[in-house]
């Protein structure tokens, strides 16, 4: 994992300095609470329906066991024992006091973390492939340019007012983890056709009220340059994205607007001037950042192949567990092992203090002390003997977290909602509840297979619906909370958007609605065709029809 | 509102001249675009310095040819929020050339003055009583800075290299 040298770290200290003043001034009266507001977002302080929240940044996802238990004490200490794990693989607080605020960023920065550009008008946290640098399918350990590219971002004077929020994702991986064409920037490494390593850059894509799946703009470039390519992608969006009205601001509407040809034109003109200049990456500084995501020093492996299987073929259970929770590690020898925060009937992504303590403990004992966050709300044991899965399997479940549900129907994205969020037209968690309590079935899920269901309380998609195999969007209808249906979106290299099934329906028909929708995929599915792929084939008619029954379908359209 | 150039604080020589108004016959001005572009020739021709006020939707492209002329560009802030003038302070110091006083005008708060020395502005009208003070405090934030810029300090990863 990357560590902070004393410029890291100075800057960071500066920060909470910084931070302690103006929440100073704040509370004296000196800063007006919309000269305050920009300023509390850049650390990620929003502010909810009843308190204020405390977003803290995941950089790219990666934890250390340290991390973790201190992300535990904050929550102890500042809020009320539990946070929260979003899709930017970072993990908010909902019930935090202002003048507490700065020393929970002292007690972050001891642990070389920030909450810096975690929101705001600005390039928010970059995300990654929780399985970064351990995939078997990757060609190259992504992280270090997602470290030169937060470098880059925090308090970059130029870009810290842009038009609106920015987010970059990057994946080392031919299969997508990190939902990169769902992203203001998407970077995603490929071989060109000398066979050297170079990212595609995917722009304009996102999510909120007006979905879009990004646009090749390059189609392959040298990591080297990866900095001055997206400095001017960054100063054309500065320049002409809308200022005038917040909902068209995002990068993907000054794409579409000019269209990606002139947009390329443009960001190319400008790239020209500066690609050979100082934000050319020294490859010094690249190795020395890189040092720090070297692998660790893997045993020898020894097979256990036989013995996990016996133990599967004894126990159910573990077996459920093993099929879907654990993936395959580039090391023989080790796994993958993703920690479900998705059990049944409880908040997705939520953790308890407790249970981050514990599962720290279990990263020192287990994988070598790192912990990581992915966007689904799940946290991942990235490198895990074979031989210790049994014993991992058996902690995980005696502390709660060894749902055996990755990617099935209960591994649902859901948002804060309006339980917490002041933005929501809907609550998120009591839906994700329901469904969750719905498949708590092992044998079920397993019988349904992937299948992602995604839920946002309100346009803004936080809870990334638009590309959910299901999708679940809360609207409000006449002061009441309904909940409109989208089928076949998708987040990964063949990405989606879902299309909408039919008028939204109240919080008690949505159980319904979904067990109908999965029935009508288990009698039309063929072989072991994935959710989504059935969908693609025989379209939306069989599923409204299952919804809505055969008439209202087509009126609903 | 007081005026700080090169960090100390100063009378503004330069006389805000409105479109709808004659050109004084002497003195320092501050002109809009529309009237540089009116006006040039004569604007050329004086020997007291000229200065040119951007709006933030004007690009400072339209200054290219008069960099050398100019000894003032103010770029205004409409609203603290406008980011704008941020990336086109960089264009003038690093692409332009600009040398003369890069003076931010309008919406300006002390938490951005960090940002707006980094891109290359060395002039600020503030609404301060103790503008020195407030800027002390704006300089002094951050020792460290990740990116280079128009400042000329070194980058973080620059002084790495040097180690």
């Amino acid at each position: 994992m990357y560590r902070y040298d004393e410029f890291d770290q100075t800057l960071v200290d500066e920060r909470v300095a910084q931070f302690r003043r103006q929440v100073g001034r704040r509370l004296r009266g000196e800063l007006t609470e919309d000269q305050f507001k920009p300023l509390r977002l850049m650390n990620g302080l929003y502010l909810q329906l009843h308190a204020y929240m405390l977003r803290v940044n995941v950089p790219y996802g990666c934890l250390s066991s340290r991390q973790l238990r201190q992300l535990a004490h904050i929550a102890r200490t500042y809020d009320k024992g539990y946070g929260h794990f979003t899709t930017r693989q970072n993990i908010q607080y909902n019930w935090i006091a202002l003048d507490r605020a700065p020393d929970i960023l002292a007690e972050l920065a001891e642990v070389e973390m920030n909450a810096m550009q975690s929101s705001g008008n600005c390039v928010r946290n970059v995300t990654a492939d929780h399985y970064a640098g351990r995939a078997r399918d990757e060609l190259q350990d992504p992280r270090v340019w997602c470290e030169i590219l937060r470098q880059y971002s925090i308090l970059n004077p130029e870009f810290s007012y842009l038009p609106r929020k920015f987010k970059i994702a990057v994946t080392g991986s031919p299969h997508d983890r990190a939902a990169v064409a769902v992203h203001d920037i998407g970077l995603r490494m490929h071989l060109n056709a000398a066979g050297e390593p170079g990212f595609e850059v995917i722009v304009g894509g996102g999510q909120g009220r007006t979905p879009v799946i990004g646009k090749a703009i390059r189609a392959w470039i040298e990591p080297e340059h990866i900095v001055s390519y997206v400095e001017a992608i960054l100063r054309v969006y500065n320049l002409y994205g809308r200022r005038d009205n917040i909902y068209k601001a995002r990068i993907k509407i000054l794409v579409n607007a000019l269209g990606i040809d002139k947009y390329r034109e443009m960001v190319e003109a400008e790239w020209a001037e500066i690609r050979d200049g100082v934000l050319q990456i020294d490859p010094a500084e690249s190795a020395r950042i890189d040092a720090y995501f070297a692998p660790p020093a893997y045993e020898t492996p020894v097979d256990v192949g036989a013995e996990l299987q016996a133990l599967q073929d004894a126990d159910t259970s573990f077996a459920a567990w093993m099929h879907s929770n654990v993936a395959g590690h580039k090391v023989d020898g080790y796994a993958i092992v993703n920690v479900s925060l998705k059990e049944p009937g409880k908040v997705p992504g939520d953790l308890s203090a407790d249970r981050m303590d514990r599962v720290a403990d279990l990263a020192d004992a287990f994988s070598l002390g790192e912990v990581r966050v992915s966007h689904r709300q799940n946290l991942v044991l990235v490198d895990v003997r074979q031989a210790d899965l049994h014993t991992l399997w058996q902690e995980l479940r005696d502390i709660g977290l060894a749902t055996p549900n990755i990617g099935l129907a209960s591994d649902i994205i859901a948002c804060p909602g309006l339980d917490y969020c002041a933005l929501a037209n809907a609550r998120s968690i009591p839906i994700a509840r329901d469904i969750g309590l719905h498949f708590s079935d092992s044998d079920k899920l397993q019988q349904v297979g992937d299948l992602t269901i995604n839920i946002s309380g309100c346009m803004n998609a936080c809870g990334h619906h638009h590309v959910g195999n299901i999708g679940i969007l809360g609207v409000d209808k006449r002061g009441q909370e309904y909940f409109q249906l989208t089928l076949g979106g998708s987040s990964n290299e063949h990405a989606s958007l879902g299309d909408r099934v039919g008028p939204g329906l109240p919080q008690s028909d949505v159980p319904a609605a979904i067990e109908h929708i999965v029935d009508t995929y288990l009698d039309l599915r063929q072989g072991d065709e994935r959710f989504v792929n059935t969908y693609r084939r025989v379209g939306m008619a069989p599923f409204r029809a299952a919804v809505y029954g055969d008439d209202s379908g087509q009126a609903a359209a | 509102m007081a005026l700080v150039v090169n960090g100390a604080v100063v009378a503004d020589p330069f006389v805000r001249v409105a479109d709808e108004d004659a050109l004084p016959d002497s003195g320092a001005v501050l002109v809009s675009l529309a009237t540089w572009q009116a006006c040039e020739a004569a604007l050329r021709q004086r020997t007291e310095p000229v200065g040119v006020l951007l709006t933030s939707a004007e690009h400072p492209e339209a200054l290219a040819a008069a960099i050398d002329v100019l000894r003032l560009i103010a770029l205004e802030f409409p609203t603290f929020r406008d980011g704008r003038p941020y990336s086109y302070a960089r264009l003038l110091r690093d692409r332009f050339g600009f040398a003369g006083e890069l003076r931010a005008v309008g919406d300006v708060l002390l938490e951005q003055l960090h940002y707006m020395e980094r891109v290359g502005f060395n002039a600020f009208e503030i609404d301060s009583d103790e503008p020195l003070a407030d800027l002390a405090v704006a300089d002094r934030d951050f020792s460290v800075r990740y990116q280079p810029s128009s400042d000329g300090r070194p980058s973080a990863a620059q002084l790495r290299s040097r180690r």
